[in-house]
């Protein structure tokens, strides 16, 4: 499934004028291909996932999934949120299983559909857990059951493993990175972490700061599986990381300050290795 | 002292102050009756079978005139929440009308009703009625976004969206709003089978009775029990429903 996107400009209307969050950005993204979305806040990610997902419309410009022009959702594009955003009042299970009732697949079929997904993400012992009982971690990778469940043909990732702890995020990437290999998804993936975008990406795209337009596309070329830590990744994301960090200083919002720290957080990391 | 025990001997030395000034004799017993004396009267209360009779024709109002309360009140709820005109419209009368104290529906439904039991049905669901579709459609409008996100994503739409997603989002509000309605809905039973006791035989009717046979140990018994009853499904019902929502749904601490 061929993702094109052309021309994509969001404006927002606000009460103080209007706001241009994404500007003729224009992409292409294969089936089965791993893209990685790397921008300073506010640059408009978020916003250029919601309109391929449907949930926004673009103020110009289309998106079109195998030619055809995306308008509204569909469960053939699914979302995964940082906040893993599973209904608390369904058990783990029916979680998984919500897409599929959704859509009318019938009963015997979803459970057999979603035991299949939960045990993907090693959470099969978990079925009848409800949500609260699980961690960030945990929940996560029930979302992303959730959105398997439906076998959609492209995988919109806004910032899921922000929230999570170094050691949980290196475990999510292998296990990411095995259901790509075995499903073959056309994944799109945000995130704010340079070394993330690497290990996972086929090609990791810069936006530029606000209003965002894509700034440069590197290729990965590195051998999978990737390893967070290993000298290719940290190298290519040092030189990602120093396109990426000329947009941050000329932002002077706060978000972006934050933003720089942990940027130079991981350079330093990076220099002790 | 614990918390118990300190509760424990503070109702012990009520109860024996209260004896010793009945005992004094400095009012007359149909005036100031002794504890004992009210639990005489409870008892024989329970045993002739009065008490259970006013008890179970004022749970039988209540739990019938409250669940067409919930009924309506939680999908009218659900449409102003989800509705701009609805909520500008129906949705500011229902806040209006919220302040009225629900007892004084009771001329107006002795009027289009007559005295009959559908007016005590119509003053009960008017008390709780408000109350759970303000209730209701709070939660709705506080639905976090992103669970409709997600759920428009995964393909809900229609009547799936609010039977699946909107509903259950809202539940905690929609427990509280019950919890408040029933209690409003239980008063304004009360004072409508107080004002209007010919024709019941209700709880309220009961205490009315202690009142004409001049007979504050009659009185003071069913006091009691509307206060148990009111205690009981409060603690026992509502309480424990509203705790397990809530830490499931995450909302507590
Ligand atoms: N519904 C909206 N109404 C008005 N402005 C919006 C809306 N959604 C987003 N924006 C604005 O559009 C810009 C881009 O937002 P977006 O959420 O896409 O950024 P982002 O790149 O995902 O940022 P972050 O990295 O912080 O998540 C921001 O300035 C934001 O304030
Ligand atoms: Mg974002």
């Amino acid at each position: 499934m061929k993702l094109e996107i052309r021309d994509v400009t969001k404006t927002f209307q606000s009460k103080n004028g209007a706001l241009t969050a994404l500007d003729a950005v224009d992409l292409d993204v294969q089936a089965g291909e791993f893209v990685c979305l790397l921008g300073p806040s506010g640059c408009g990610k978020s916003t250029l996932l919601n309109v391929i997902a449907g949930l926004d419309a673009p103020t110009r410009g289309h998106a079109r999934m195998d030619g055809k022009p995306i308008q509204g959702t569909g469960t053939d594009r699914v979302m995964i949120f940082q906040s893993a955003a599973l209904f608390p009042w369904l058990s783990v299970f029916d979680n998984v299983k919500f897409g599929l009732n959704m859509i009318g697949v019938p009963k015997p079929e979803r459970q057999v559909i979603a035991r299949k997904y939960l045990q993907m993400v090693h959470l099969a012992e978990f079925e009848q857990a409800s949500v609260h009982e699980l961690s960030g971690g945990m929940q996560q990778r029930v979302a992303i059951a959730r959105a398997l469940a439906l076998n959609p043909d492209v995988l919109l990732m806004d910032e899921p493993f922000g929230a999570l702890d170094a050691q949980t995020r290196d475990l999510l990437h292998d296990e990411l990175q095995t259901i790509w290999t075995e499903t073959r998804k056309t994944i799109l993936f945000v995130t704010h972490n340079v070394r993330e975008a690497v290990v996972l990406g086929d090609r990791v795209v810069v936006l530029s700061a606000r209003p965002g337009r894509i700034k440069k596309i590197f290729t990965i070329d590195l051998p999978r599986p990737r390893q967070i830590e290993s000298y290719a990744v940290v190298d290519l994301a040092r030189e990602i990381m120093a396109v990426l960090k000329e947009d941050v200083l000329a932002s002077t919002r706060d978000a972006d300050a934050r933003l720089l720290q942990t940027l130079e957080a991981q350079m330093v990391g990076d220099d002790v290795l | 002292m614990n918390n118990l025990t300190r509760k424990l001997t503070f109702f012990a030395a009520l109860l024996a102050v209260w004896q010793a000034l009945a005992w004094s004799g400095l009012w007359a017993e149909y005036i100031f009756p002794s504890p004992l004396g009210v639990v005489q009267t409870l008892v024989r209360g329970f045993q002739n079978g009065t008490y259970l009779i006013g008890i179970v024709t004022s749970m039988q109002r209540l739990v019938i005139g409250f669940g067409i309360s919930a009924s309506i009140g939680i999908l009218s709820g659900l449409a102003i929440g989800r509705s701009k005109l609805l909520d500008e419209t129906v949705g500011s009368i229902a806040l209006g009308l919220q302040t009225l104290p629900s007892i004084c529906w009771l001329p107006f439904a002795i009027l289009w009703f007559g005295m009959s039991e559908t007016a005590i049905f119509f003053v009960v669901i008017m008390g709780a009625l408000l109350a759970i579709t303000t209730a209701t459609e709070a939660g709705v409008k506080n639905t976090p976004p992103l669970y409709l996100r997600a759920a428009r994503n995964l393909g809900a739409h229609g009547w799936k969206m609010y039977a699946l997603v909107i509903f259950p989002a809202a539940l905690p509000e929609i427990i509280t709003g019950m919890k408040l309605g029933w209690s409003f809905a239980w008063r304004s039973l009360m004072a409508a089978e107080l004002l209007y006791a010919s024709t019941s035989l209700g709880l309220g009717y009961l205490l009315n009775m202690g009142r004409e046979l001049n007979d504050m140990s009659r009185v003071m018994a069913v006091m009691l029990v509307i206060i148990a009853i009111g205690l009981v499904v409060d603690r026992l019902i509502f309480a424990p429903i509203e705790t397990r929502v809530r830490a499931r749904w995450g909302l507590s601490g």
